[in-house]
Formats: C-alpha cells, structure tokens, sequence
C-alpha cells in the first residue's frame, strides 16, 4: 500500500511541479502568488512520496523490486534507511525531495517578489524534469510478483555510517545550486541583477557551497577508511563530478560578493550561476549515465543517459542562451582598480575557473578521444596533479595579500608589509619541511610553506583588525563579536583552507607504507611506531563474517594501544570489504589493512604513515564552518549591520585599509 | 563582436553536448582487441594446486567457449563469480578460467570457498599467458569459436545483463556455426 502511496503522491508533485513553473510566466499577480503554495504543496508531496519508500524499506518489504535489490532482511536497520538513497531510484528521489525542500524553503519566509515568483518557477521547472525522469526511467515503487523471500543486500561499501549521509550532504549541495541557477535566470528574465539580488541569493550559494564541502570531504573520508589502500583522493571521474561544481560554487560565493559590495562583475557572476549547476548535472549525468568508466558506476542505463542529457540540454542550453540575449543588458555599476578587493577576487576566480576546466579537460578528454578516433585511452592522476595544483598554487600566493586589499581601490606594498610575519614564518617552515621531509618531494614542502602563508596571513590579518597586539587580551577578543559575519567567515574559511593542503601534503606526498607477510608475534615498523600482530580471530556481524586482525602498536619498547583491522565477507552479495585499522594523531595517521593469507608465510599487512591526515577533515570542517558564519548575515538586519561596519572602520581605519598614509 | 562574446559559452556548450551525446552510444568497457578473429595463443598452462588438470589451447578443440581470467586477488572477480557459475549451472557451454598471477593455492583456495564453475582451469603465475591475450585487467572474458578463433572480448566483470544482452546471443550462434558446419 505503502509503495502506492508513494507513487500517486510522486504523480501528483509532477503535475504541481509543472502548474509551480508555467504560473509566474502565464499570469498577473494571483498567478505569481500561487507559485508559492504549489511550492509547498509539491514539497509535501514529495516528502510523502519519500517516506512512502522509507517505510517500504524499514519494514523490508520485498515485494517492491527497489527493497528486493537493494536490501536483506538481516541488513543493519541503519543500512535499511540509508538503503534508500544507496541505489539509483533511490537516490534520484532524494535529489527531487532536496529540490523541492530548497523550493519550499524559498516559497515560505520573507516578502513575496516578482524576483522570488520567477525564481520559484525556475525550480518547478527543473522539479517536473526530474521527477518525470523518476517516473519514466527509474520508478522506485515498481512491485514484483510473487515476493521473493529475501533481498539481494546492499552493496557492502555502501553500508558504512560515512557513506550513508555522505550523498544526502553531496546532494544538498548539487540541489542547492540550483537555487543560485534559479536566481541567475530569473535575473536574466528581470533585468535586475543588483546588490538586493546578491544580498538575497548569497545565503544560498553559501549554504550549498557548505553543503558541498561537506559532501566531498565525507566522500573522501570515506574512500580513506573504507577502500584500504590509504589514499583520499584518485581523481576518479565521480569525484571531479563533485569537484567541478564545488570549484565553480567556490568562485561564485567570492564574485557574488563584489555584485553586493559594488555591483559590479554581474554577467560574470550569473554566468558562474549558471556553470555551477550545470557542472552538478554534468556530475549527475556522469554518475547515471555509464559515459565514463568509474569505481562508482555500479549500474548504468542508457536510456537514463538521453533523459538526463535532454534535461542538461534544457537547462543549460536554455540558460546559456537566455544569456546570450540578455545579459548585455547588465551594466555593471562600477569600475574599480585592478588592485583592489574586487581585482583579487576576479583573479581568484579566474585560478578557479581555471583549475575546473583542467579538471574537466582531464575528466572527459577520454570521452572526446573516444568519439573521435575510436580508442580508448584514460588520463590518471600525473595529469591532475601536474594541471590543477599550479593555479592552486598561484591563488595561495595572492590569498592573503588579496583578502587583505580594500575594495574600489587597494594597495599592494602596504598590505604585504602588514603580513610579513607571516610571509617570514611560511619561509621558514618551508625550509623546515623540506629538511624534515628530505629526500621527499621539494615541491611539497613550498606547498606547505604557501599554506603556512596563506593561513597565517588570514590569522594575522584578524589578530591586526581586533587589535590584539596594542590591547588587553580580552578587548581584543571582545572585538571578533563585532566583526562582519561576512569577514569572520571568510577567515575562517581561509585557516581552514591552509589546513586542508596541509593535510594532502602530508597524507599525499609525505606518507610511508610498508607491505609485508605477517605470522602472530611479527613486527612491522612505519612511522616510528611497532605494530605487533597479537591474533587473528573469526568474528561475525549480522550480515557478514569477518576476520579481525588484532595489533599491539609500541614505541621504543613501550606499549601504547591496540588497533584492530578487518577484512569482511558479505555472503549474500559474495563481497569483500576492508576496515582499516586507524590511529589519529595530530601528526599522522597510522593505518593497517589486513590482507590474503598466504599458506606460507602468514598474512599479507600493509602499514602507512599518513602525517596529517586528520588536518584534512578538520579544515574542510572549519571551511564549512566559515562558510556558515557568512552565510548568517541576514537581510533584516542589514542596516543596523551595515553601521556596525562604518563604526568598526572608523575606529581602525589604518588596519580596514590595509595601510597607513 | 560584444555579442559574440555572449554567445560563446552557448557555442562551447553545444560542442559539449554533442561529445555527451555521441558518447553515450559508446560502451565504456568495450575494448578494441587486435585479437578478434584471430587464432587463440597457444599456450598450455600447468594446473593450479590441488587441481589434476590443466588447460592448454588443444583442451578447446571444435568446442565453442569463454576463457575468463581472474585472480583471488581482484575484487570485481568476487562480483562476477556469482554470475559464472549461474552460466555455468545453466548452459552449454565449456568456460575455461585463466588464474592470473595468483599465488600457489590461493587460486585454488577462492574456488573452494565460492564453487567452480571452470570445465578447465590453468594457472598463469608469472602473467605471460596474459600477456599473449594482451589483457588489461581482471576479469576479462573472451569468447572462441570452433575453430579457436576469438571472437569477443569483454572487459570487466560480466553482469547477468550483459552475458543476456552481448554474450549468450553470440556464443548461441557460434553455435550454430559449427552446426551448420563450413
């Protein structure tokens, strides 16, 4: 009953979608007004029809194909929801009930404008196009008759607490771009690209801009634990599908900010809109449609492909050429200088749209060999690494001087002898790292000293901007209350950035593994510590048997802890996955995965030493929390804001202007 | 000219889409092999421990078949495992498995764990074998005819779909080939 349910309830967000996006296009004013409601109502049908599906899979009701193929009787019930998105049908509902929560969230709070009407309409347009393809391709509710006994389970790296919330985030962030997208066109349609159009879609770009951080580092959280070969990140075509749109969300989130401040940049900034969503159904396509090849595509469907690239024809076609008629109608406002708060943000975004395009050149260069000549070739990550980290690179360099310029008109000198400690210390420990690391990778150790750079000129930046270098302690810190949300943020943001590269570098060029065949009592060495191989034992789990592997780690004789590692069986889908063995530390990781046993000579451990792996997840944790605190700065309060600002730069005038005359 | 500049991400995108469209009639995990309707390698291939027989290119002689090389080390080969020894309950067909660089025993071990679904099985310990195959990766399944040609690779493991969509259909008129008999 439940699956019925579900699908009239999808059925009828189909039509409501449809009614949500002609309206405000159709009508006058009563029109427009409706679009609000039918965004609510298609939200709560949506919802239903989600839940209808939770219900058929907590209750493991297998006369539903999508629970018989997906889920086991005996399946964690954890796994059992999780297992509601962990299959495409699935997945593809989720990506419609964050749509149409994003619609309703829009539709309820605030004043109703002609601006929103479109907006929303815009949305029920994209809403009807997936959940038609939900429906025509991919129906989670089809029945199947007689019931079979029990499920086929849940891929087993899926049924992970990492990876069972990591596409619900990826997702929020994917959707929540379609917001800005929506906001772009309706701009277009409007005319009016102006700082009340920022002030109103900058909430949203950050927020999904947020939710996308999250989404990507919980991925590669996961492939570091879960796949047991030690690394975060392979440039696999799936996880540039998420990195494209971030890369693009991330020069939007900046450019959106000098449309606000100084309304300028405003066909750049809805043409980075419109690149950022297209980029996440690029990434959608990618995922659904088996065009590339990739660990994730687990099952692939080409009729999905054609629906999916007729929406990605619609959207971005029809945007992209909306663009080309309109947007020579938005003048920008103001010019400004090229060293300036806007010249720095415009070049980082030009290093960002850069950086995309290489990624994206790698990603589908195979496709376009393929199509052309016929072979088949694949671009690995020498590639990446050699085109992308150079405009990383570069945008280091200019970050801190960059965010530390005053808008309109900036100086360079000034703003860089204000940061020289910082610029002093990244030059020392660069040339730390690069002793300490020797004979490692020299590149790496300049990578870390442009965090360092990078970092410690955004904390410098702010201890100079409080004053805690000619005030009491407390004062100082007194003070970060009353800073811009919009400069806190960014800030954080920043650190939290330098922290991250920190991290890859240390996880990516500095780590040790050693391989080797163990028998109990054996010893391997890496990183300085001992791991001894205590025991193996059988162990089971509800839906799998494993074999755990029990180490004691020592130091110089002295010992400190156990870590324990798995390698489980999944029987009913005859798989084998891997729980590392992982010991956080602030300086490193240690990781052990249990291998094969070999008859002779015991059972084959791979050991790593990854220096600061956990400084990855910790600062994409502070960008995502950055991003929140900017994302806060609500319209309302806006003037009550904008005189806490003027008062705030008149008191510190020389530090706000990054010089003193 | 300014207008041109507007234009320009509409032109890039519908480049783009053509690419997009035109690769999804493309099957990514179709490989090219310069081995199609050549004669199979010879080769003869020593048993995997705790096995009597080994497989050696005359095993196949006039039989249609797939040769399937796998590794107790490859993980999509735990996924397609289930696959082949559903082929090989139900059809007529000899399926000959190729242990790839595979430690003594260890290939012998996986196939004691899940079932057997090989008529003949060899052991290629140092890849040479393999490498007359010009194969890529495990799994990789070819196709021979009753004359010992190949012809059919397929790269990766092979799902139910597949082996229903590409493969039964051809072993099925490799058959009937040999029936009618040139």
């Amino acid at each position: 009953m439940a699956a019925e349910i579900g699908q009239v309830a999808l059925i009828l967000a189909f039509l409501t979608a449809l009614f949500q996006g002609a309206a405000p296009l159709v009508g006058g004013a009563p029109l427009q007004a409706s679009t609000r409601i039918a965004a609510l109502v298609q939200g709560g049908l949506i919802l239903i029809a989600f839940l209808s599906l939770t219900y058929v899979h907590a209750v493991s009701d297998f006369s539903v194909v999508n629970v018989v193929e997906n889920s086991h009787s005996a399946k964690p019930f954890v796994y059992k929801l999780s297992g509601v998105w962990g299959n495409h049908e699935g997945s593809m509902l989720l990506w419609a009930l964050i749509l149409a929560l994003y619609g309703a969230a829009l539709a309820i709070p605030g004043q109703f404008s002609t601006l929103k009407a479109m907006t929303l309409s815009v949305q029920g347009m994209i809403a009807a196009a997936f959940i038609a393809f939900i429906l025509f391709t991919s129906n989670p509710f089809a029945r199947v008759f007689p019931a079979p006994a029990d499920g086929m389970d849940l891929n087993p790296l899926l049924q992970d607490p990492g990876l069972a919330i990591h596409p619900p985030f990826l997702y929020l962030g994917y959707v929540g771009f379609s917001l800005t997208f929506a906001y772009a066109v309706a701009g277009l349609i409007t005319g009016k690209v102006d700082a009340a159009w920022a002030r109103a879609v900058r909430p949203w770009a950050l927020a999904a801009w947020v939710f996308l951080t999250i989404g990507i580092a919980l991925g590669s959280w996961w492939a570091y634990y879960e796949l047991g070969w030690g690394g975060f990140w392979a440039w696999d075509p799936v996880e540039n599908a998420s990195f494209m749109p971030w890369l693009a969300g991330t020069a939007l989130i900046h450019s959106i900010r000098v449309v606000e401040k100084r309304e300028a940049l405003k066909v750049w900034t809805v043409l980075l809109a419109i690149m950022a969503f297209s980029l996440s159904l690029v990434g959608t396509f990618l995922v659904r449609s088996g065009v590339l090849t990739s660990v994730h595509a687990f099952a692939v469907d080409p009729t999905r492909g054609v629906f999916i690239l007729a929406i990605l024809a619609a959207v971005t076609g029809g945007s992209l050429a909306l663009f080309a008629l309109r947007a020579p109608l938005l003048q920008s406002r103001a010019g400004f200088q090229p060293v300036s708060r806007e010249g720095a943000i415009l070049l980082n975004n030009v290093f960002l749209v850069t950086a995309c395009a290489t990624v994206f050149i790698g990603t589908f260069y195979p496709l376009f060999i393929d199509v052309l000549t016929g072979t088949r070739i694949s671009v690995g990550a020498p590639y990446f690494n050699a085109s992308f980290l150079p405009f990383m690179a570069l945008m280091l360099v200019f970050l801190a001087p960059g965010a530390a310029l005053a808008w309109k008109k900036g100086r360079l000198k000034p703003a860089i002898e204000r940061l020289w400690p910082a610029l002093a210390a990244a030059g020392a420990i660069g040339v730390i790292a690069a002793w300490l690391s020797w004979p490692g990778p020299v590149i790496a150790a300049l990578g870390a000293g442009l965090a360092i750079w990078a970092g410690g000129g955004a904390i410098l930046d702010l201890l100079i901007r409080i004053k805690a270098f000619s005030s009491p302690l407390g004062a100082a810190f007194g003070r970060i209350a009353t800073l811009p949300r919009a400069y806190l943020g960014m800030t954080i943001a920043h650190i939290g950035l330098a922290v991250v590269i920190i991290g890859i570098i240390g996880a990516g060029a500095w780590r040790t593994e050693v391989v080797r065949f163990m028998e109990e009592g054996d010893v391997i060495s890496v990183g300085g510590f001992d791991a001894r191989l205590e025991r193996v034992v059988e162990a089971a789990g509800p839906n799998y048997t494993a074999e755990r592997a029990v180490f004691s780690i020592e130091r110089g004789g002295a010992i400190l802890r156990d870590l324990t590692t798995e390698r489980r069986f999944y029987p009913v889908r005859a798989m084998q996955t891997t729980e590392a063995g992982i010991w956080t530390m602030a300086r490193g990781d240690l990781y052990l995965t249990l291998g094969e046993k070999s008859e002779t000579a015991g059972w084959a451990v791979r050991a790593f030493f990854n220096p600061f792996a956990v400084w990855m997840w910790i600062g994409a944790g502070l960008m995502a929390l950055g991003g929140g605190v900017a994302a806060v700065n609500a319209p309302r309060r806006l003037s009550r804001r904008t005189q806490t600002i003027s008062a705030n730069a008149a008191a510190v005038p020389a530090a706000s202007q990054g010089a003193t005359p | 000219m300014k207008r041109m500049v507007f234009l320009a991400p509409l032109a890039l995108f519908v480049v783009l889409g053509i690419y997009f469209a035109v690769g999804l009639t493309r099957d990514p995990s179709y490989m090219p092999s310069a081995l199609i309707d050549q004669p199979l390698p010879v080769f003869d291939l020593a048993a995997i421990e705790g096995e009597e027989r080994g497989f050696a290119t005359s095993d196949l002689d006039g039989e249609v078949a797939l040769i399937n090389f796998f590794g107790s080390w490859c993980i999509s080969c735990i996924v397609e495992h289930p696959v082949l020894m559903d082929i090989a309950a139900r059809e007529e067909v000899i399926i000959a498995g190729i242990d790839w660089k595979d430690k003594p025993g260890a290939g012998a071990r996986w196939l004691e764990q899940r079932g057997n679904p090989y008529d003949f099985i060899g052991d290629d310990p140092t890849g040479r074998t393999a490498i007359d195959f010009g194969i890529t990766g495990a799994p990789e399944t070819f196709i021979i005819d009753r004359k010992g040609r190949i012809r059919y690779r397929f790269a990766g493991p092979i799902t139910p779909l597949i082996w229903k969509r590409d493969l039964k259909p051809l072993v099925e008129q490799l058959r009937q080939e040999g029936d009618d008999g040139p």
